[in-house]
């Protein structure tokens, strides 16, 4: 079986460590904090100008002046700061934040991401993703393996326009998890596959290069 | 000292508006933006316009209008996803658009009111962001060159100011308002509560009056575009 939206975040709560800053994308990345572990102390950033962010309101807490990066009312700690854009941004480019985990529409096998535009349909824009992906530690990408038509996302090189070249640390989808060398010349591992699936399934589905590293 | 306090968002942008004029607008999707001075802005009829803001609002609300009525010509913006008129409009190549990341605007804005013409960022490196720009090594690392912005007006809002132009802002309605209020020739600020220049503890103020030339007392809506709630376990 393939993970679930829920197994694809729990999977990536793997990757927090005691102390960490992260900054959650938009989607999946954001069901994350649904898993930090207990006892561990994780402090989330969000890039319109928060750190510390808290669960989502009581319906008589709504702040319209306290929302997250998707835009979604939420909550403060005791913890917690405000600050303007650029600051928000100082602190990413700048290298404070540990580590970055965000959705993708496509990866390829050194670490280039796609996640911004589809030219001539889709005009959303990038939003903080090329700010994050060139200045935090760590970037973890959590996607669907394959698109609605079957495709693999992940490429030998990427089509659509890109977010990002060689940001690329680890990719997390339904199927399984690649480690990247971003930015030496290790191909790409597979170091795990979901439940119930199989190398030649996964292989079968991938159409970057990679190579086997499973224990 | 020359009184800044306006009795109405449309009396604060008389004088300050002429077509094919660049705006800068404060705010994060629809938190913390100038929804006064945009209403006064459409009311003005202005046209022509080139409108730097993270979003363009949504249909209806915020710079929303303004796409309404076709006043924008441009926008520089990261993200414009909330809005269809925005993308009928850009996919019709009725409006142009400059897409910027998100922290590379915001610094661009910071730049632009510090007197600085221009920075290197890694942001964007190998995209099309980068494409036509100077792309220059330090320590190993490729850095593309982003310059700073002006803007003819920028219009931003706080949660308090006093009659000298010193504003407090408000947990994440900060955003993108105080850069910008430096990077206006001429800066409009809106206000939940005004108070007497003395009031505000000025330890606590975030943006000095000496970049707001203009005050107005508004009425807010602050509407919100994704109402998400923890419901509360019945004792």
């Amino acid at each position: 079986m393939a993970w679930s939206r829920d197994q694809l975040a729990q999977r990536a709560a793997k990757e927090l460590r005691d102390g960490y800053y992260v900054n959650l994308g938009i989607g999946i990345p954001t069901l994350v904090a649904n898993y930090i572990p207990e006892g561990m102390e994780v402090t989330l950033q969000s890039e319109n100008g928060m750190l510390g962010m808290g669960p989502f309101p009581y319906e008589d807490e709504i702040d319209a002046d306290l929302i997250n990066a998707g835009k979604q009312t939420i909550t403060a700690l005791k913890k917690s700061s405000y600050f303007s854009s650029s600051d928000s941004f100082a602190m990413i480019r700048g290298g404070h934040i540990d580590l970055s985990i965000l959705g993708a529409m496509e990866v390829n096998e050194r670490g280039n991401l796609a996640n911004w535009m589809v030219p001539g349909k889709m005009v959303k824009g990038m939003g903080g993703a090329m700010d994050l992906v060139a200045g935090v530690k760590r970037v973890v990408v959590v996607m669907e393996h394959t698109s609605k038509d079957g495709a693999s996302k992940l490429l030998k090189q990427c089509t659509l326009p890109l977010t990002g070249v060689n940001v690329v640390d680890l990719v997390i989808t339904d199927l399984g998890v690649f480690e990247i060398d971003k930015h030496g010349q290790q191909p790409m591992k597979l170091i795990q596959l979901a439940d119930d699936i199989s190398v030649d399934e996964i292989t079968a589905k991938t159409e970057a290069a990679f190579i086997n590293a499973l224990n | 000292m020359a009184n800044k306090v306006f009795p109405s968002a449309s009396a604060a942008l008389d004088g300050l508006t002429f077509d094919g004029m660049t705006v800068m607008s404060g705010g994060f999707g629809l938190c913390g933006i100038p929804e006064n001075l945009i209403i006064a802005l459409r009311d003005s009829g202005v046209k022509g316009i080139t409108v730097i803001s993270n979003n363009a609002g949504v249909d209806g609300w915020g710079l929303g209008l303004l796409l309404e009525t076709k006043q924008i010509s441009k926008m520089i913006s990261s993200y414009v996803g909330e809005n269809k008129e925005f993308a009928r409009q850009y996919l019709a190549g009725e409006l142009e658009l400059e897409f910027n990341p998100q922290g590379t605007l915001a610094e661009r804005c910071r730049a632009g009111g510090a007197g600085i013409a221009g920075f290197y960022t890694k942001t964007g490196v190998g995209t099309l962001v980068a494409e036509g720009k100077e792309v220059k090594e330090f320590n190993g690392e490729k850095y593309v060159l982003e310059t700073g912005l002006v803007a003819d007006l920028s219009i931003v809002k706080a949660w308090k100011g006093d009659k000298e132009g010193n504003l407090i802002f408000r947990k994440t309605a900060r955003n993108f308002n105080p850069m910008m209020a430096t990077a206006g020739k001429k800066c409009i600020a809106e206000v939940e509560i005004l108070v007497e220049t003395g009031e505000l503890d000025a330890d606590a103020i975030h943006t000095p009056g000496i970049y707001v030339d203009r005050i107005v007392k508004g009425t807010f809506e602050k509407r919100i575009e994704q109402r998400t709630v923890t419901k509360r376990e019945n004792a």
